[in-house]
């Protein structure tokens, strides 16, 4: 009896300590026991940093609160949205206009905030398509598209939208290398016809309207990233590029041949007063611009037909190679902007070079040969170290203003901090998992706010609840303020976030649009009173002017619409009150819905194939009796002797 | 002792509420404290008119309901002052203000702000008074 109770006894033990072990097992050191408290935002209270996460395959923007890792919104870009109608309306279609036709979604890779001396001055954010080359502007007090520009001779928009000091200009450096101008030759002809195009795009200081400065016309390289120069090296901007092999086939292998590729430093400051000077060559191309006005609710594309381009002699004295190990990707520049920090993907070591010596490396003529005319300086003379034994894989760098860097490395899935000076590794934290691009608040920036490290993820895994066989992309957050990293928290991204950008809310939170006046309100098929609201047909079009205001749609009865009509719904939103938009969809609209704004107008295109009574209805909660605000809308056959009219409350 | 306790809480319910709703059933609650009126004033009127068709004939008319209570007769009910306060600032109003409180009760639509202005809210209230018939 008593020898089974001591059995027992030994059992319980035995269980207690296994699971004492699993439990610190699975704990681990990675997350500290005040985490919780450093990310947590209690109900009502904000966060303290917006962060503006690109959406990668979405083609989208999605922006998220900072240390709480909420999502606060998701801006529609370069892919139609049919949650509020963007680049199904009237109105918004345009903007997703190109030289290839409508194109409906594009791949959104790094964003970019606008920039006065240097930090983020919460005015604009920037973003790449990089499948049909576009830079679109979004306004911060609207967190709206409000300008699309296309990018002719480029394809794979990728080395963009990186951005000088003073937004002076954003750039997009080609990924692909494609004949200028597009031209039908030989994929063989590779080296002779392909050319890799940088683009320096134009932002106007006030209006940050965009247009195409100058393109350089460089040897068929493929363009990764880069970076502007600041402070020391204002003036200068640093494209990374991989495939100095030329290969067109089989690049995972061809173009990890040789043991250098290059960093281009690009003068841009000389090749602006050259461009002034009449430098380069205007070719003709077509590419539009689209922009959204906000007194019309609506969008206009232009077409443009002349880019100036520049071939390196036409600019002498502007461009140099730095030999950079190994494929690189992030070109990096530090605060102070003496550093330019190579990432060298397939790179055992991650190189730093230094201005001052790529300055003097110049005047002293310290070259190790030229491509197609532009000098290619000594490895040695412009380094100022390496990083060495960093891990495997470096991809991209972000600093904290306090002396260090963090470099992510993709192939070991990892995080290194190290010294700028000393080039010393001085922390590791693992990724979950495969990190790819990293951010701090104002990283790229003059002054970063070194308090939070956010790493985005390709691999998922084990880290959420199981969805099936695709699970989003993980963010992770990590405190950077002591010595060393600690991860704070991780969440669920939405597409595939490559490059994201943060800066404090108070940039931004106090400027948000509310309402748009509807006194200001310029749309041609606006209503300023329920008491406009009609029907007019013209010949087989049919216009509808709507109001929406809690909680009925006037008119709410229509007739004499027939089979074949092309029926225009022109919703305005009378509201002038704050988060109050108002929804429409009318039964088997082949459209997507319409988000109408306090104050705005949107239209709905719509083409009846069949007769019978349709519903229509407001989709988004608005009051008490949102389930009310709803009405009928007649079709008659196509011969049929009904003539319009309509009516509310008759 | 059932009688007392209800006497009780009916006295605590009614202290509380007084509590809450603050003196303010003459000129209601809001930006405006005093109005001078003068001789109706038929420009101020006019601009008054365009405004209120604007911005609030969706829910009003004068003969009778529609969302909102129908407002022919309302410079006679109300201070001036009452009714510029309601539409500068109907949210709190139908919560603190007993008898815009009442009228949401009635109506169960909460009355929204439409970004109108002070003046605005002077010229429709002149308009009013033109409706009424006031000279």
């Amino acid at each position: 009896m008593k020898a089974k109770y001591f059995l027992l006894g030994v059992v319980l033990l035995t269980l207690m300590l296994v699971l004492n072990s699993c439990g610190k097992k699975n704990k681990g050191p990675l997350v500290e026991s005040d985490a919780a408290n450093k990310v947590y935002v209690e109900p009502g209270k904000y966060d303290e940093f917006y962060a503006f996460v690109s959406g990668g395959f979405n083609g989208q923007l999605s922006i998220y609160g900072l240390p709480s890792g909420r999502l606060l919104k998701i801006v529609p870009v370069f892919s139609q949205n049919p949650e509020n109608g963007y680049g199904y309306t009237e109105e918004t279609k345009p903007m997703l206009q190109t030289s290839y036709g409508f194109v409906p979604w594009d791949d959104s890779h790094h964003s970019e905030l606008s920039m006065t001396d240097g930090v983020p001055d919460g005015r604009w954010i920037f973003i790449n398509g990089n499948n049909t080359p576009r830079i679109a502007r979004i306004d911060l007090s609207t967190f709206k598209t409000v300008e699309i520009i296309e990018i002719p001779n480029s394809a794979g928009n990728h080395s963009s939208p990186f951005i000088t000091p003073n937004s002076e200009y954003v750039v997009a450096g080609t990924r692909f290398s494609v004949p200028v101008d597009n031209k039908d030759v030989p994929i063989s002809s590779y080296k002779d016809n392909f050319k890799g195009a940088l683009s320096f795009i134009k932002i106007e200081p006030t209006s940050g309207e965009m247009s195409i400065g100058f393109q350089i016309i460089t040897p068929p390289f493929d363009y990764d990233l880069s970076h502007a120069g600041k402070g020391v090296s204002d003036g200068w901007f640093f494209f990374s590029c991989y495939n100095s092999e030329e290969a067109y086939s089989l690049l995972e292998v061809n173009a990890s041949q040789k043991d250098k590729d290059y960093i281009l430093a690009v003068n841009w400051k000389k090749i602006e007063e050259l461009v002034a000077k009449g430098a380069g060559t205007d070719k003709s191309v077509t590419y539009y611009k689209n922009k959204w006005n906000e007194k019309t609710h609506s969008a206009t594309s232009e077409v443009l037909k002349t880019v100036r381009t520049l071939k390196p002699e036409d600019i002498k004295g502007t461009l140099y190679y730095l030999p950079c190990p190994k494929s690189p990707h992030g070109a990096d520049v530090d605060p102070s902007g003496e550093y330019i920090v190579g990432g060298g993907k397939l790179a055992t070591v991650i190189p730093v070079f230094s201005f001052t010596k790529i300055k003097s490396a110049i005047e002293g003529n310290k070259f190790d040969g030229e491509i197609s005319g532009i000098p290619v300086l000594k490895y040695e003379e412009v380094l100022s170290g390496e990083v060495k034994e960093p891990g495997l894989g470096p991809l991209h760098t972000e600093f904290d203003g306090k002396g260090f860097a963090y470099t992510s490395m993709f192939v070991s899935s990892e995080i290194i901090k190290w010294k700028l000076d000393t080039k010393e590794v001085v922390d590791r934290m693992p990724a979950y998992y495969s990190v790819g691009h990293l951010m701090i608040p104002g990283g790229d920036s003059k002054k970063p706010y070194g308090k939070y490290l956010l790493i985005m993820n390709k691999i998922t895994k084990d880290i959420f609840l199981p969805t099936g066989p695709e699970l989003n992309q993980s963010a992770q957050l990590l405190d950077i303020t002591g010595d060393k990293m600690k991860m704070l928290l991780d969440f669920p991204t939405v597409g595939e976030p490559h490059y994201a950008q943060a800066c404090p809310a108070e940039l931004i939170k106090d400027k948000q649009v509310k309402i748009y006046k509807i006194e200001d309100n310029q749309h041609p098929f606006a209503i300023k009173s329920e008491k406009d609201a009609r029907v007019e047909r013209k010949g087989n079009e049919v216009h509808v002017y709507m109001s929406a205001i809690r909680s009925h749609l006037t008119p709410d009865n229509i007739e004499g619409i027939k089979v074949g009509d092309v029926v225009y719904f022109h919703l305005t939103n009378l509201e002038q009150d704050w988060d109050i938009p108002h929804g429409f969809t009318i039964l088997g609209s082949n459209n997507a819905e319409l988000l109408v704004m306090p104050g705005e107008t949107c239209t709905l295109k719509w083409i009846p194939t069949q007769i019978g009574i349709y519903p229509f209805y407001c989709t988004d909660f608005c009051s008490a009796l949102h389930q009310e605000m709803q009405g009928y809308l007649r079709v008659s056959p196509s011969n049929a002797n009904v003539s319009i009219s309509y009516n509310t409350n008759k | 002792m059932k009688a007392l306790t209800s006497v009780v809480l009916t006295l605590v319910v009614l202290v509380l509420f007084s509590g809450c709703s603050k003196e303010s059933d003459d000129i209601g609650i809001g930006p405006i404290k005093k109005v001078e009126l003068g001789p109706l004033d038929k420009n101020l009127a006019q601009k008054g008119k365009e405004a209120f068709e604007m911005k609030c004939v969706s829910c009003h008319k004068f003969d009778s309901k529609l969302v909102g209570p129908p407002l022919q007769g309302v410079t006679q009910r109300r201070k001036p002052e009452w009714i510029m306060n309601m539409i500068l600032n109907p949210e709190q109003m139908t919560k603190e203000d007993k008898t815009a409180k009442q009228l949401f009760g009635q109506y169960l639509t909460q009355m929204t702000f439409q970004n109108v202005t002070q003046n605005e809210a002077r010229a429709i209230l002149e308009y009013f008074r033109e409706v009424d018939g006031q000279k």
